[in-house]
């Protein structure tokens, strides 16, 4: 394995996956091993605190923690889940793990389970991601077969199941109490928290909730130590990163990089800068849920706390790219009617104000901009404050439109004024 | 209660720290907005209404925004309701809801009494910025009861969370998402849970509303209203009785916080319509040809003046009966119900003087174990059917508790229990509609049910006799059933006469006895069936042995009561009815003298769980129409003959306190039946004459027919509609409760007059054989629907629809020889199989002609129909 790149450095060239006996070669399962040959449940979450390993769905919170939310005495069956519901616009990271190393996914959630105690786990995959799906389904075989699954596992007494479930899609399934509803057969509308899932989670139960980005951590890290995690990256989060871009770059893709890795690296090295005859002028640094960033902030590293400095969330790691030829106000437009698409319906800020932006921009876009409009956007964002919705789907929503505001507020003007899109 | 400082704009305040700070202010009087919480439904925070602005200490000036019903009343909680952000963020949500809304109040029925109008004036939302075209949908038909208008809706959830989680009902749902959410079923049909009327009340807005008020429509500020009591099942349910122009234009729920709560059942919401029939008696008749009511009177007088007998009715009011009694003589008044009921009716009451107490609807709602034997709850007692669906959530609760979940926050609660119910077991001849929530069902003909009833009592308490050779497929239910009843805390036992079994109704009563501390709920098929059995009046059958001229009927239908009613009204030379509806028996009857129906009467009845409770006029009734009692006595007042009846018959002794006396006055002044919106009073008979006539005095009641009055609350018997300056909707019961969900200020309406007793009943002994099918007969059994089974209901238009025509129930197994018609007592009927009902039972819908009256149970041939 390149030691620098423990999540993609073992994937096969051909595209295809690994299977259980080149995930063994390359260190496959001596992590599990490692853990049920000697670890307490305690000693594997220590051990995932210290690499400071953070939640890669998007929030960051510490992995560690997370499991430490099980009390010792919770009852039983205890679940983990592996959100893989990846939906967020601009983002295809899971997406690539689950299709090219499914095993390291089944390894992570194992010792996700054995860390918690759990009895079962459901990956909760995007129903899009059918390829992933079978290489997943393929994987937990595999795994069944060896005995890393499925009753008193590798003779250490614990036992695990994992359950493969496809989402029937929708953005909401990816938000982790929806996701549970959507798991129960319920309608994908978020929870209220508190009772937090460790508490009161998948059927009433303890539940873990963990990002497969995430999960995919987990085995490197006990096998070969916090501190070898956090000496992979560049910043206090621990490990590499897959970032990726997308839009009018010369190589839009996906990278496996040191955390901290500068914005600008990233796009000039890796996706070899913007395409010829366009210019640079703004990105959403983790997906459509989260604030623009533009020229000034390219020499930020991309980690939890530097791009929270610069005003946005790193959330994904996956940029999406705005570049001059593009409407910045079609683009927001767009992503807009996407949130109000995915709204649950549930509570009144996200599902009146999001279908309401959605034609406020639109109308702007074919030319039916009115005075006043701005103000109203901006006082929409502002009514999806963390904590006046439900869940942060219109919280994430404001986040591109607020941003936009700011910094492309000329061309918002000019759609008003000009009655048209400049740029049709 | 746990009392906890919450400061609310900086005044410290105590609120009961187990609530949410919603309910601690609406306690408190202060007005905050909402739409999804509800009193009986708790907290889920969707629709973000009531936010107020939380502070972490004295110091904290900057705070942040929470939703009160999301958020529990901790002692030292600092929240702002008129914060600046706190106020335009509430604005905000009503300029949310209101974007697709249709504003045609104008034209929606809910006008006027629209929980979205106040709450949208109460938070000062009034410039609309929105300016894109609506969303629009198809509305649905949902059958006789309500209006389907989904344009209105504002997404609250009230309505799915009412039907699916409370009261259990699965064809209405929420479809789609974002602003698209579309509340109905997944095709157009008649909503099928009985208790779907209560959206009317539960949605904010106008998008289910009474389709039977339609047909009439009436604003509520033009509505003369009155406190009432259910007529349609023994529960009494307390509603509120409104009519115009003389006619009755709708029922509300009327929040009594021991009986019914916020909700009603179908067929007490929609059965009102036979107070409008074309075949009401308007009009005093003598040989079927109207006459003055001098006449009739002097006739009356003629066909009394030798030997009378009376019979009572238990649809007639206390007064009414004692009215008869009075007049006939107690030793010639008899109770107008078969012997066969009267006996159980009997047993019950003196069951019910033992030690096991008969429950409220709130004690029965709040009962951890439920053991239901031989009772179709839902079609005979309905609105107890809805308590007892809450009642399985007690046990369960005990999970949220572990995990420090507040009650009210509902969905947290549910998602914590998930499917897992308290014990609840059914025992039945077929299957009912409480089914899908038991722990054990058990079908058995009515003698199999009851030695399954001792069975259960004697595995309580093994000096309750035992029934020899129980089959070994209720050996499982006997020993579940007993054992989640002893471990229970508030254990209760259902059961009643619906099947016409004593057995049944005594092993009921030895399993409550079994077990000490248990409740015994009894249901009863009529409004005042326990008040006529307190009478403790003779039954039909003693009738047929009286020696008399002259028979007088007091609301009653003997065609309904007596198989042989015909032969036993011949024996009789002058037969008079008072009643309010034609039936058979007022087409024999040689004087009819015009009664009022419960809507133009006042009148006390004695419900099932031995509760009296008075209603008053709602209208007054048009001359010459009046109250039985006053037809057959000369009381110049209600309260004369409340008294007199309170001294004639001890156990009634405490009706007098059912209400406050007619004298009562609230500053001297009149409780006005008319709301202070009351509008057009000068106009609305102008066309006849531009003099305001004067209202029609009420010597019975503190009531007035006039808005004058004392608009102060009133003591919750005398409440006629729930109102208060800026809450035009019936969610202003809020402002009139001792406690969010509790008491109404000054007591719940009505007086218990059946308390348990002391002392150690013996045991039933008398333990029927088991069934034995026969060869060629059928042992036949009521089916009660509610629907169809009740007498009054079943004239109101909305209700017959829903009505079964009649039919024979057979098991499949029976019904194999037979086509898809069969013949009993010389008729055809179409078949129908019900697999649950056991073999060698059938089973007939009661209340149906021509199955009213019948002698339940019978053996009876069923024939191929030629």
């Amino acid at each position: 394995m390149p030691e620098d790149r423990p999540l993609t450095g073992n994937m096969r060239p051909d595209g295809e996956a690994l299977d259980r006996a080149a995930y063994e070669r390359v260190g496959g399962y001596k992590g599990l091993r490692k853990a049920l040959g000697g670890m307490t449940p305690a000693a594997v979450i220590d051990e995932v605190k210290a690499s400071n390993l953070r939640g890669r769905g998007g929030a960051g919170f510490s992995t560690g923690l997370k499991w430490s939310f099980v009390p010792a005495t919770a009852p039983h069956p205890r679940y983990v889940v592996a959100n893989g519901d990846e939906m967020e616009p601009g983002t295809f990271k899971d997406r690539l793990l689950v299709e090219r190393d499914p095993h390291q996914l089944v390894e992570g959630m194992i010792l996700a389970g054995y860390a918690t105690g759990s009895d079962t786990g459901y990956i909760f995959l995007r129903g899009e991601y059918k390829l992933g799906a079978r290489r997943v389904a393929r994987a937990l075989a595999e795994a069944y077969e060896a005995g890393y699954l499925g009753k008193d596992i590798l003779h250490s007494g614990y036992s695990f199941e994992i359950h493969l479930h496809l989402s029937a899609g929708r953005y909401m399934c990816g938000e982790e109490t929806g996701m549970l509803n959507a798991l129960e057969g319920k309608r994908a509308n978020p929870r209220a928290k508190p009772p937090f899932p460790p508490v009161s989670g998948l059927f009433g139960m303890p539940t873990t909730i963990n990002n497969v980005e995430t999960l995919c951590n987990v085995p490197h890290i006990i096998r070969n130590g916090a501190a070898w995690f956090q000496g992979l990256s560049r910043s206090k989060d621990g490990g590499t990163k897959l970032y990726g871009a997308s839009g009018k770059v010369k190589r839009p893709g996906l990278w496996e990089l040191p955390m901290g890795t500068t914005i600008r690296e990233i796009l000039e090295e890796h996706a070899g800068g913007m395409r010829d005859g366009v210019r640079f002028r703004g990105l959403l640094p983790g997906g459509a849920s989260t604030d623009f960033l533009v020229e000034e902030h390219l020499d930020t590293p991309m980690d939890f706390s530097e791009v929270q400095k610069a005003g946005s969330r790193m959330g994904t790691g996956t940029m999406i790219i705005l570049d001059d030829q593009t409407c910045p106000v079609g683009m927001v437009s767009n992503l807009e009617h996407f949130f109000a698409q995915e709204s649950c319906g549930w509570c009144t800020p996200c599902w009146s104000g999001l279908g309401w932006v959605e034609r406020i921009l639109k109308g702007m876009e074919e030319g039916r901009g009115q005075p006043g409009d701005l103000e109203k956007l901006a006082f929409q964002t502002r009514f999806w404050a963390p904590g006046h919705t439900f869940c942060a789907l219109a919280p994430g929503a404001a986040e591109p439109l607020q941003s936009a505001l700011k910094y492309f507020r000329a061309e918002f003007e000019q759609h008003i004024n000009e009655k048209r899109c400049p740029w049709k | 209660m746990n009392m906890a400082t919450v400061y609310v704009d900086n005044r410290a305040y105590e609120m009961d720290e187990k609530q949410n700070l919603l309910e601690g202010c609406l306690r408190l009087g202060m007005d905050l907005p909402y739409f999804c919480w509800h009193p009986a439904m708790g907290s889920v925070g969707a629709c973000r209404q009531c936010a107020v602005k939380q502070f972490r200490d004295e110091k904290d000036e900057r705070g942040r925004i929470v939703m009160a019903c999301m958020t529990p009343a901790a002692a030292g909680t600092r929240i702002s309701i008129r914060d600046p952000e706190a106020v335009e963020f509430r604005k905000a949500v009503i300029e949310g809801l209101m974007l697709n809304h249709p504003h045609d109040c104008p034209v929606c029925d809910e006008g006027g009494e629209c929980h979205l109008q106040d709450m949208t004036v109460m938070t000062g939302h009034d410039y609309r910025r929105y300016t894109f075209e609506k969303r629009t949908f198809r509305n649905q038909y949902l059958g006789p009861f309500l209006n389907h208008e989904m344009n209105r809706c504002i997404q609250c959830y009230r309505c799915v969370r009412f039907y699916r989680e409370y009261a259990g009902g699965n064809d209405l749902n929420a479809f789609a998402l974002r602003n698209i959410v579309f509340f109905g079923r997944d095709r157009d049909g008649v909503l099928e849970n009985e208790f779907a009327g209560n959206l009317v009340e539960v949605c904010p807005t106008g998008v289910f509303t009474d389709a039977t008020l339609k047909r009439h429509y009436t604003r509520k500020w033009d509505m003369e209203m009155a406190p009432s009591v259910c007529v349609h099942c023994g529960l009494g349910c307390n509603i509120t009785a409104a009519g115009r122009y003389g006619t009755l234009r709708r029922l509300v729920n009327r929040y009594n916080g021991e009986v019914n709560g916020y909700f009603l059942c179908d067929r007490g919401r929609f059965g009102y319509e036979f107070v409008n029939s074309e075949r009401r008696i308007r009009q005093p008749l003598i040989e079927g040809k109207a006459v003055s009511a001098e006449a009739a009177l002097a006739r009356l007088g003629e066909l009394t003046s030798g030997r009378v007998i009376g019979v009572g009715s238990p649809r007639a009011t206390l007064e009414s009966n004692f009215a008869l009694r009075a007049m006939v003589g107690a030793d010639r008044f008899f109770a107008g119900i078969s012997g066969t009921e009267a006996r159980l009716l009997k047993l019950m009451l003196e069951v019910l003087r033992g030690p096991a107490r008969t429950p409220s609807l709130r004690e029965i709602e709040a009962s951890d174990a439920v053991f239901i034997l031989g009772e179709d709850v839902t079609n005979v007692a309905p609105r107890m059917a809805l308590s007892l669906r809450q009642s399985v959530r007690q046990q369960p609760m005990e999970i949220a508790e572990r995990l420090h979940i507040p009650v009210w926050m509902d969905h947290a609660v549910r998602e914590a229990v998930q499917e897992k119910k308290g014990p609840l077991f059914t025992a039945s001849v077929s299957a009912t509609r409480l089914d899908d929530i038991a722990a054990g069902t058990y079908r058995g003909a009515p003698d199999d049910l009851a030695r399954l009833g001792f069975a259960v009592a004697h595995a309580l308490n093994s000096e309750a006799p035992a029934p020899a050779g129980l089959p070994e497929s209720a050996r499982d239910f006997v020993k579940e059933a007993a054992e989640a009843l002893k471990a229970a805390k508030r254990p209760l036992i259902v059961s009643g006469a619906s099947l016409a079994s004593a057995a049944i109704i005594e092993a009921a009563a030895n399993v409550a006895w079994a077990l000490a501390g248990s409740m015994l709920a009894f249901t009863a098929t009529e409004s005042n069936s326990m008040g006529l059995a307190m009478m403790e009046a003779p039954a039909l059958d003693a009738a047929q042995a009286a020696h008399a001229d002259t028979i007088i009927i007091l609301e009653n239908d003997l065609f309904r009561r007596l198989p042989e009613a015909e032969q036993f009204l011949e024996r009789f030379r002058h037969v008079v009815v008072v009643d309010y509806l034609e039936n058979a028996t007022t087409a024999k009857a040689e004087l009819v003298l015009p009664a009022a129906p419960f809507a133009e009467a006042d009148g006390t009845l004695v419900n099932s769980e031995g509760r009296a409770q008075r209603f008053f006029q709602a209208l007054p009734p048009p001359a010459p129409v009046k109250e039985s009692w006053r037809w057959l006595g000369s009381w110049d007042k209600l309260d004369d003959i409340v008294e007199a009846l309170a001294r004639a018959i001890p156990p009634l002794a405490a009706v007098t306190r059912a209400a406050p006396p007619a004298s009562f006055r609230m500053s001297g002044a009149k409780v006005p039946r008319q709301p202070h919106r009351y509008s057009g009073r000068t106009a609305m008979l102008a066309n006849i004459s531009v003099h305001e006539p004067k209202p029609p005095a009420d010597p019975d009641s503190p009531l007035a027919f006039s808005m004058e009055g004392n608009p102060d609350q009133p003591p919750g018997a005398l409440q006629p509609f729930f109102w208060t300056p800026g809450w035009n909707s019936i969610q202003a019961v809020n402002k009139f409760q001792e406690e969010i969900a509790g008491p109404l200020r000054g007591g719940d309406p009505g007086v218990r007059i059946l308390e348990a007793g002391e002392g150690t009943p013996r045991f039933f002994e008398d333990i029927p054989a088991a069934f034995e099918p026969r060869a060629e007969e059928w042992l036949v059994v009521p089916l009660h629907h509610i629907f169809g089974s009740e007498e009054l209901s079943r004239h109101a238009p909305a209700v017959s629809q829903l009505a079964p025509p009649p039919y024979i129930a057979l098991n499949p197994e029976d019904a194999a020889r037979f086509g898809d018609e069969a013949e009993m007592l010389g008729q055809r009927f179409p078949l129908k199989r019900l697999a649950e009902l056991p073999r060698g039972v059938a089973g007939v819908p009661a209340g149906v002609p021509p199955f009213a009256g019948l002698e339940f149970p019978m053996w009876s041939r069923i024939l191929q129909a030629p």
